[in-house]
């Protein structure tokens, strides 16, 4: 547990499990929740790195994962508006059923 | 006893993203998503990050996980269960190319000579990242405020009840 690897190790998982999530699911929300995933798993190295990197006097990786979760909120509420609307357009959030540009 | 934690919370982080990424109910999938947000705060424990531990229980799990779950009541009727599924070749090279990737940065990962420091028990970081915040990254906080309000308005512009 006291090595850099197992973590690092944790948020390759998690990386790879949000981009096969991002690359085969077609419902806009399942896709949103595999984006969750990998910046978790980026959060997870950034700490990571940040504890055994030597760094703790200004917790620099800290610091950046706070900003990447602020990121990750104004994403999903940006994201929900725009599947909102995509569903009152097409009556449905199927991502390939999407393909023509129309307010 | 840490070394027992660690490996539950990593397999719990492992098993309920293998869900969260397959389960074709998304209601499900949303459940899922949870415990992996809360396997992964428990490892910023485990990391000395408790403030950021705290931070992802309170944002992600009680902010963006609800959005979420409200986006999937939102846009699903009510009785139809069944997801669209994208077809096997789809899923397939998807799958492969992952494994590739996975094999690849797994390689990398081992063999990159790491920069280590020496590990120091940290007594809380609420102080320090403070501090930081308010310093030397004073920047980067104000940035993030006003990407905040901008992503707020533009939200709001964009799901509100009628156009023009």
């Amino acid at each position: 547990m006291d090595s850099l690897e197992s973590y690092l190790f944790i948020g390759l998982v998690l990386f790879c499990f949000g981009l096969y999530a991002v690359m085969t699911r077609r419902n806009g929300v399942a896709v949103l929740m595999g984006i969750e995933l990998i910046l978790n798993a980026a959060n997870l190295n950034l700490v990571a790195f940040n504890r055994f990197g030597g760094l703790s006097e200004q917790l620099p990786g800290q610091v950046f994962a706070l900003m990447v979760i602020v990121m990750a909120a104004c994403e999903a509420a940006v994201a929900l508006a725009i599947i909102i609307n995509l569903y009152k357009t097409f009556q449905t959030i199927h991502i390939d059923e999407a393909r023509e540009m129309r307010g | 006893m840490g070394e027992i934690t660690f490996i539950i919370l990593a397999a719990l982080v492992v098993v309920t993203a293998y869900f969260t990424v397959t389960s074709p109910n998304l209601v499900h999938a949303a459940v899922a998503l949870m415990g992996t947000l809360f396997g992964v705060a428990g490892l910023y424990v485990f990391l000395y990050a408790d403030f950021l531990a705290a931070t992802q229980v309170v944002i992600y799990v009680g902010g963006i996980l609800v959005l979420i779950i409200f986006g999937v009541m939102f846009t699903t009727q009510i009785g139809s269960q069944v997801m669209v599924k994208s077809s096997v070749p789809n899923r397939l090279a998807s799958a492969l190319a992952v494994l590739v990737l996975f094999v690849g940065l797994a390689n990398i990962m081992l063999q990159a000579p790491w920069h280590r420091g020496e590990l120091v028990a940290v007594e809380g970081t609420v102080k320090t990242l403070g501090t930081s915040l308010l310093t030397r990254y004073l920047l980067h906080f104000e940035v993030a405020g006003v990407l905040l309000l901008l992503s707020l308005l533009g939200a709001a512009y964009l799901a509100r009840r009628e156009h023009g």
